[in-house]
């Protein structure tokens, strides 16, 4: 079950900013502690970016969730950049085509409890992470 | 644009980030910051994160670049202030930060710049590269 849903434009850099800051707002309204706000902010920053940057824009999609008695914040990031040719190796952390340290997609999996990728090549990507209380 | 105030107090440079940073922002403190530190001839530079809520890929890369930047142009950089939910979150997100000194606050910081670069702005011994 849906309990709150947000969207967000990812057009401009501070577009990054807002969103992590709808994230903050959405885990707050969830129940996170503080360590747990600041992964899935963080995750979100890294994947904000990326939609941004690789992707050449896109949305965020923010929900508060519940199934049965766990609660929890999932958010899927789409955009319809040129894709991603070899996704595990985009994986790995060091793996860079920005002159970035390659560790924002490898990263944001280990800060969540679950992350799906799924991109094809000039369709763009989608990556969907949820964390669970 | 907004900018990210520089103060100086002697021969040291003092950064205070209070605002969530957009990628431009942070690239822009790493350019003030360099100019500063060659036109101030500062010889340290204290940068107090205790405000910034998360320290991202591209936060930690800026601030890593920052210390090299800076020992290139002989000042030492301290990072204070980190919040604890931040390092936990930096090190599983597999960012370590090498190279970057860093102490508890902004007192420990200054005691380490002290330390390493005399109150006349000399250096006061070599230790190896963290």
């Amino acid at each position: 079950m849906i309990l709150t849903r947000e969207v967000a434009e990812l057009k401009r850099p501070e577009d990054v900013v807002r969103v992590r800051q709808v994230a903050r707002a959405l885990a707050l309204q969830a129940g996170f502690g503080l360590v747990d706000q600041t992964k899935i902010v963080t995750a979100v920053s890294e994947l904000g970016r990326n939609a941004l940057i690789h992707g050449g824009g896109g949305t965020a999609t923010l929900e508060v969730i519940e199934e049965g008695i766990r609660r929890g914040l999932r958010i899927v990031f789409r955009d319809e950049g040129p894709g991603i040719a070899d996704v595990e190796r985009a994986l790995q952390d060091g793996y860079t085509t920005s002159g970035g340290l390659g560790i924002g997609l490898g990263g944001a999996r280990r800060l969540m409890n679950e992350f799906e990728i799924s991109s094809s090549p000039g369709k763009g990507t989608t990556v969907t992470i949820a964390r669970w209380k | 644009m907004d900018k990210i105030p520089i103060l100086r107090m002697g021969r040291f440079l003092l950064v205070t980030i209070q605002v969530d940073m957009h990628d431009q922002l942070a690239l822009a403190l790493q350019e003030d910051l360099t100019s500063r530190i060659v036109k101030d001839g500062a010889r340290g530079v204290l940068i107090d994160i205790s405000s910034l809520e998360i320290v991202d890929s591209f936060i930690g890369r800026m601030l890593g670049t920052i210390a090299s930047m800076s020992r290139m142009l002989d000042a030492e950089t301290v990072l204070v202030g980190m919040q604890p939910a931040v390092a936990i979150t930096m090190v599983e997100l597999g960012l370590a930060l090498p190279g970057v000194r860093t102490a508890l606050d902004v007192d420990k910081g200054m005691e380490m710049l002290r330390s390493r670069i005399g109150p006349d702005g000399e250096m006061t011994g070599h230790d190896p590269d963290p």
